[in-house]
């Protein structure tokens, strides 16, 4: 149904306004960040770059964004190699049990985050990974799986498989068919599985609150922590950063192709 | 579920049980790093916890009884349920109206109405709480906006209120979105059709347009429910220690009182009833989809 009604007026006031709540609040801590004093006084009264200054020379603050970095884009390497090593077994393959592994995997993200932390914590515990690099490597790893699975099954499910017959009919062998038609004719659902993958370990919070030690921290830990200790504005800086690039992110890649959002 | 069984059907059939156990080994290599993964990091985890809860600090049901006979972790339990459900219902009458609209209006404009909803799904989740502190902060900008109208001051930091208002707006994306999929479904011939046999239009939307889009109801519903009953960093930050949610109940348990098997069976019962909530919302989806099958999105 693609055919446009008319919508009444306060329905469209209705929508602008939820539309304004959705978006506009996050903006606020753009003006914040410029602020010149050590609170989170809103509108601020004077105004420097003094928290800018502080989050790229903290050490805390340099070491955490320092730490997201490093381990988001290791966590979106394995995950997005992973997670489609997986997609491909699960939607060509077949197997027994194929439902069970697919719910297995899934279900990183759909239980309630406060579970999965205390649960990662509790065993990590045991394992001795509290604290350590590749606690966080392999929590976010597992969490970031599921979000490589579902567009790379999606894409590959649309990606018709005579294709694939073709060019095995044709003598490729079968991992040059995986490598040349499959992986190619995916790489849509792989990119945006990577996407997700960072953002996923990028933004995660709880797990990592738990994981932490007061020498490793990822950015959202330390953006935790400053807001319940203190009323340092570097915070605000820290928040306008993240907003500003991935609006960026989001948009550019839009705006410069002229693409409209596929619905 | 549809697709991969028209994908099982346009595949040639395999041949030979030889070759079926080649295949399926190379599936499992496939699948492996992945399950090893999941496996370490969140199935043993969260098999220990349950474990924990019927054998820590001693092998029976004693962490059971005792949750149910503590009347404290009762009302927090309460609480959440009650704050998951406003959160809901609030979710569901702005969801609804933002996503009607998205199916009424222009490609266009509807793409800009599916970006809007995402932006919050990208943004940075800490970022988005700390928004809010300063935006429900006493003297904050709702406050002062406030005081200029009869109403006077408003305190939301450190409220339910507040967490309510904060955590509807990160939940919409997850409302918004099963929804759209359900209502673009539904063929707008028949409201013509009802309307055309003389049903006034509110009339029309109660009993034909509403029903048809219960399967988008539910399943976001069903997804912003669960999220809430165990969302941590927004109440955390935005709530009060005094009206405390089941997740700051469950990580006291943990740290520091170390009664991991108390905060196992708290975690226990918290998923049984997102299970039950689950098992009631299908049991719906199937008496009804064995009813109509005009129904849901296609």
């Amino acid at each position: 149904m693609n055919r446009t009604t008319s919508v009444s007026w306060p329905l469209r006031i209705l929508c602008f306004l939820i539309a304004l709540w959705l978006v506009g609040p996050m903006f606020i801590v753009i003006p914040l960040s410029f602020t010149g004093q050590a609170s989170f006084t809103f509108p601020p009264q004077s105004w420097s770059l003094d928290y800018y200054r502080n989050f790229f020379t903290d050490p805390a603050w340099t070491d955490a964004l320092w730490t997201s970095v490093r381990l988001g884009v290791a966590v979106t390497i394995a995950a997005t190699i992973i997670g489609t090593a997986a997609a491909i077994a699960l939607v060509r393959g077949r197997m027994r049990g194929k439902t069970v592994v697919t719910g297995a995997l899934m279900a990183p993200m759909l239980l309630p985050q406060i579970i999965v932390a205390l649960a990662i914590y509790i065993a990590f515990l045991r394992l001795g990974l509290v604290g350590t690099y590749t606690g966080f490597f392999l929590a976010h790893t597992a969490l970031a799986i599921p979000f490589v699975l579902v567009p790379v099954m999606a894409s590959l499910r649309t990606l018709d498989p005579d294709v694939e017959h073709a060019a095995a009919g044709l003598g490729a062998s079968p991992a040059s068919v995986l490598w040349h038609i499959t992986a190619r004719l995916a790489a849509p659902g792989i990119l945006s599985g990577a996407v997700f993958a960072f953002a996923t370990s990028f933004d995660e919070v709880v797990i990592s609150i738990y994981l932490q030690s007061p020498l490793l921290r990822t950015l959202p830990v330390q953006m935790y922590t400053s807001v319940t200790t203190n009323t340092d504005p570097t915070i605000a800086a820290a928040s306008a950063i993240i907003l500003t690039v991935t609006t960026l992110l989001i948009l550019v890649p839009q705006l410069v192709s002229g693409r409209v959002v596929k619905d | 579920m549809h697709m991969q069984l028209d994908h099982q059907l346009t595949k040639p059939p395999t041949a030979g049980p030889v070759r079926r156990l080649g295949t399926a080994v190379r599936v499992y290599t496939g699948v492996s790093p992945a399950l090893i993964a999941v496996g370490l990091a969140f199935l043993y985890p969260t098999a220990l916890l349950v474990w924990l809860s019927f054998t820590d600090p001693q092998p029976g049901l004693g962490n059971y009884t005792a949750l149910f006979s503590d009347s404290l972790a009762m009302t927090v339990i309460a609480r959440t349920l009650r704050m998951a459900g406003t959160v809901t219902i609030v979710t569901a009458l702005l969801a609804y109206a933002y996503a009607y609209v998205m199916t009424a209006v222009g490609t266009r404009m509807r793409a800009v109405m599916l970006v809007l909803v995402l932006m919050p799904f990208w943004t940075s989740l800490m970022a988005r709480t700390f928004a809010w502190v300063v935006l429900l902060q006493e003297r904050g900008p709702i406050d002062d906006l406030f005081s200029l109208t009869p109403i006077g001051s408003v305190e939301l930091l450190g409220t339910t209120t507040g967490v309510t208002i904060a955590m509807t707006q990160v939940m919409m994306p997850f409302f918004v979105l099963p929804l759209f999929a359900s209502l673009r479904g539904i063929d707008r011939r028949l409201i013509d059709a009802a309307l055309g046999m003389g049903a006034r239009p509110i009339v029309a939307f109660f009993k034909v347009y509403l029903p048809l889009s219960l399967p988008g109801i539910l399943a976001g519903a069903a997804m912003v429910f669960t999220l809430s009953l165990g969302f941590y960093v927004t109440p955390e930050l935005l709530g009060t220690p005094r009206e405390s949610m089941v997740a700051r109940l469950m990580a006291s348990k943990v740290d520091p009182l170390l009664q991991f098997g108390a905060a196992g069976a708290l975690a226990v019962v918290v998923l049984l009833i997102t299970l039950a909530l689950l098992g009631v919302i299908l049991a719906v989806l199937k008496v009804r989809g064995g009813v109509e099958t005009t129904g849901g999105s296609k």
